[in-house]
């Protein structure tokens, strides 16, 4: 019979047995920004809201956003906004055909987690020391 | 065998009617967001955790009002068209054309919210 190790083959392997290349977790990053980014911009829409409203409700609000918590959640906006914004250059730039090829799509990811790290360094840096 | 007929293939639309037309208008708002990012974050960092008069001020100046605006509507421009494409890809049947429309709806409505609040602040009413 030809179906009687039905249910009992070996499968293909799972996707988690793969070491994740870089770029693969550039690509799932590229996303979850761009999803952060929208809930983080609507924080900021109401944030402007409120100082457009009234002196006690730009209290409130701001209260919330520079709470440590508030301020912690800037800063995850920060580094997606840098991210996305480094991360977007790399996927222009492959858009007009270029930089493709395993070496330079490693190097463009590490130039973009450098130049992420340091623009939100500079950003945190105007916002505490300027 | 050819599947497309000579008019479709000329007109080049596809079955969805719109061709590369919302791949191309994501290209643009990004690059609109690649001047409008650093223009926006920066003076917004500045001014985060300064009192209401001060951040009243800093906005009612027309330079960072115009930017605010710009990138106001052009960020949100950019999320629903990003977030309809993560949508397509995630989400199919009824639920898909529910969760494009919500999000339609609410990117539009802060994009609102943003301009009218900066508009409001500029104007000094």
């Amino acid at each position: 019979m030809a179906d009687v190790n039905r249910g009992n083959r070996p499968l293909s392997p799972h996707l988690q047995v793969y070491k994740w290349p870089l770029n693969m977790a550039m690509s799932i990053l590229h996303r979850m920004t761009g999803v952060a980014l929208g809930v983080v911009t609507a924080l900021i829409a109401i944030w402007f809201f409120a100082l457009a409203w009234s002196p006690s409700a730009f209290e409130t609000v701001n209260g919330l956003m520079t709470s440590w918590l508030g301020w912690l959640i800037l800063l995850g906006g920060a580094v997606s906004a840098w991210f996305h914004f480094v991360n977007g250059i790399r996927h222009l730039v492959w858009d007009t055909g270029s930089h493709f090829g395993q070496k330079r799509v490693n190097r463009t990811a590490v130039v973009g987690l450098v130049a992420t790290v340091l623009l939100t360094i500079a950003t945190v840096w105007v916002a505490l020391a300027v | 065998m050819r599947y497309l007929t000579d008019r479709k293939r000329a007109t080049g639309l596809g079955s969805a009617r719109s061709g590369t037309g919302h791949f191309w208008e994501q290209r643009v708002s990004s690059i609109a967001l690649l001047i409008l990012t650093p223009l926006f974050l920066f003076p917004l960092a500045y001014n985060m955790g300064d009192s209401y008069e001060a951040v009243r001020e800093a906005y009612g100046h027309p330079i960072n009002a115009t930017v605010a605006v710009a990138f106001m509507l052009t960020a949100f421009l950019h999320f629903f068209q990003g977030i309809q494409v993560v949508i397509e890809d995630y989400v199919h049947g009824r639920w898909e054309l529910v969760l494009i429309i919500t999000m339609r709806l609410m990117s539009a409505s802060f994009a609102l919210i943003g301009t009218i609040a900066i508009l409001k602040i500029l104007f000094g009413a």
